[in-house]
């Protein structure tokens, strides 16, 4: 158990470093290192090497955003294995819906509990 | 003031763009915030059923539960002053682009301001993140039928 929160800290940190990197040596805006991670999460789950991954660190890898393109991808994956290429659209927010759905109603109730000081980024 | 002492004191207050120490910083807080995520999901696995693979999901949720309660308090902003990647990347980042745009939207309304500037900033991951999404798995899948992979 010890163990799991090592790893969850050091591979989230690490995809977090990846990031920085991409911010301080590769100069992206935020937006696109963003973006980029999550089509890079896509991607690795389509050669089916995000879910070792999630086995080995747990939430260190199913917290960061890479998580996001994986989950998407692993949707869209399961339902094509039932009903072919139909399933690759109808399936794509099967596993991810939850933090969209988490984004949006907390994205209300904040708006509805909150008002900006100035900017909040 | 001679032109070159001027330069050497603006090279003196300047700062440096600290690689190191700002992959330093992401890997601590972006480690930490996965660390956190870690027991959420031991929380859901003992005392809600969850299995390992189910896990994520409501950890994602409650994560951003924690994100509006700090972005709506202005907490959030000085962490990723701090952090930069480290708190960007993972998925209270997301919660906070998207939670942040709907506070500062609020005085236009709830349907043009917010509604319309909810996602804003997390946008273009929804954007990239569905269409590599469908690339990859259309890919995938128009292979295994061929039969060049199998799932």
């Amino acid at each position: 158990m010890i163990f799991s929160f090592l790893f969850a800290f050091v591979v989230g940190g690490l995809i977090c470093v990846v990031g920085q990197l991409m911010l301080d040596v590769g100069k992206l805006t935020p937006g696109h290192t963003l973006s980029t991670l999550v089509v890079v999460g896509a991607i690795l789950d389509g050669f089916g090497l995000y879910e070792p991954l999630i086995d080995l660190a747990g939430a260190g890898a199913t917290v960061p955003i890479t998580s996001f393109g994986n989950s998407l991808t692993h949707g869209a994956l399961a339902e094509a294995e039932k009903h072919g290429l139909v399933g690759v659209l109808t399936g794509m927010f099967e596993v991810t819906s939850s933090g969209i759905s988490a984004a949006i109603l907390f994205g209300f109730i904040g708006a509805l509990l909150f008002r900006s000081k100035g900017t909040i980024d | 003031m001679k032109e070159e002492r001027y330069q050497q004191i603006e090279q003196q207050i300047t700062p440096k763009a600290p690689v190191a120490f700002n992959m330093l910083k992401a890997f601590l807080v972006g480690g930490s915030i996965c660390a956190v995520g870690q027991a959420i999901s031991y929380f859901y696995i003992i005392f809600f059923n969850f299995t390992e693979k189910t896990a994520g999901n409501p950890t994602v949720a409650t994560l951003i539960f924690i994100a509006m309660l700090l972005t709506g308090f202005g907490l959030y902003r000085r962490l990723g002053q701090f952090a930069g990647a480290g708190s960007a990347v993972p998925v209270t980042g997301f919660g906070n682009a998207v939670i942040s745009a709907a506070i500062e939207h609020k005085t236009e309304g709830f349907v043009l301001g917010v509604g319309g500037n909810m996602f804003k900033l997390a946008g273009s991951v929804i954007l990239f993140g569905v269409v590599s999404a469908f690339a990859v798995a259309l890919i995938k899948t128009i292979l295994v039928s061929l039969g060049v992979i199998s799932w």
